[in-house]
């Protein structure tokens, strides 16, 4: 892909500084506008890590680690991380701590109540509305999991077998037309929809940038891998039962099968992956190092905040009632 | 082979898991969660329904 049109300031340098092979001219930011809700900031986020993933055609390969940028990125990062520990406070606060970490994970999920999506577009959609919806998730689908990967090398044992696992999976299981970004192309399609990478990068929402962003926010930095885990965990454990209300709500607007097999797949798929994810790889991580509980915590509450974040902006533009939670989503 | 407290068996390195009728249903991951609830719409495999079931 080429680079997008900024948004703002912030993302203009970038884009300017990508594009022309000079430093990012300095740009004041308002610290009072939260990283989180603003667009600018999260479109020069996405922009800085896309560096790390597909890369983009009209910038030079080893503007990856030039070192302006990365230190503007990490400030970015940090106040993007700050804002995730203080927006997930309350809901920590109220965890349980029942010395089982896999059950303390699932309560915590199950204890959420933010907006569903899932259960709009199942009963009440109009087809706009799922093409919609079908769009802004392709920012992140189209590279689905990739964040993830990230983390391996950080790992070791059976916590890194069972990430393998999860991604073997997430990666087609060595078909590379069952890919789950190969799946979510073909959904796009088969709805008439753009599947090139990144086609959907300018319509998408700041909260659905945030979303994106904060698995690379964890998944690119070791200190942060508990709750790099943790966001995949949570990520995975509100799949399975949503992709089946969204299947059928695809089916119920008369979009074709190809589209809806993509959430078809995730019914199954996640009910295995919030398995493993939540007792190989998290419970898993922190039986052998016990000072990432915390952290994997942060990232369940932090997948979850910003899950309701993607909804309610979505629910609010159509319109739309919140309508009951049901552990959302997939992954 | 284990089974998760309140949810599925997850089984792992198997080709094939047969149903309660014995229909065959070929393995195509590397660890399937075969549901243990009873309650799924989807048999043999878990399909998270097993949550609403233990809330509810
Ligand atoms: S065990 Fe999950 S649906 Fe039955
Ligand atoms: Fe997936
Ligand atoms: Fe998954």
């Amino acid at each position: 892909m080429n680079l997008p049109e900024p948004r703002g300031p912030l993302s203009a340098a970038v884009i300017a500084s990508l594009r022309g092979g000079t430093p990012p001219e300095a740009v004041a930011v308002d610290e009072q506008v939260p990283v989180l809700s603003d667009e600018d900031a999260q479109l020069a986020l996405w922009v800085l890590f896309e560096l790390h993933f597909r890369g983009f055609d009209d910038v030079a390969g080893d503007r990856e680690w030039d070192p302006a940028l990365l230190r503007l990125r990490g400030n970015l990062e940090a106040r993007m991380e700050a804002e995730l520990r203080e927006a997930t406070r309350p809901a920590l606060h109220a965890a349980p701590d029942s010395g089982d970490l896999a059950e303390d994970l699932f309560a915590l999920v199950a204890a959420d109540h933010g907006p569903s999506l899932a259960s709009y577009l199942h009963r009440h959609a109009t087809r706009e509305q799922v093409l919609e919806f079908l769009a802004q998730r392709s920012v992140y689908a189209l590279k689905e999991s990739d964040a993830h990967s990230f983390v391996l090398g950080r790992l070791d044992g059976p916590v890194k077998a069972a990430l393998a696992e999860i991604q073997y999976d997430e990666y087609g299981g060595g078909r590379p037309e069952r890919l789950h970004s190969t799946l979510y192309a073909d959904a796009l399609r088969a709805a008439g929809l753009d599947d090139t990478y990144g086609a959907y990068l300018p319509q998408a929402h700041v909260e659905t940038l945030a979303a994106n962003n904060a698995q690379a926010v964890f998944g690119l930095r070791r200190r942060l891998r508990g709750a790099a885990m943790g966001l995949m965990a949570a990520f995975e454990a509100t799949s399975s039962l949503p992709c089946r209300r969204i299947a059928a709500g695809i089916e119920r607007v008369g979009l074709p099968a190809a589209t809806a097999a993509y959430f078809h797949e995730h019914v199954e798929a996640d009910a295995v992956h919030e398995q493993v994810a939540v007792r190989d790889v998290c419970a898993g991580l922190v039986a052998r190092e016990p000072r990432l509980r915390a952290d994997v915590l942060f990232g369940v509450a932090a997948s979850l905040h910003l899950d309701a974040l993607v909804g309610g902006r979505m629910l609010a533009r159509w319109g739309a009632a919140p309508q009951v939670a049901d552990g959302r989503r997939s992954a | 082979m284990r089974l998760c407290p309140g949810g599925p068996l997850l089984v792992r390195g198997a080709d094939v898991v047969r149903d309660e009728a014995g229909v065959a249903h070929a393995v195509t991951r590397p660890v399937v969660a075969v549901c243990a609830c009873g309650k799924t719409g989807r048999p043999p495999w878990c399909d998270g329904t097993h949550k609403v079931v233990r809330r509810g």
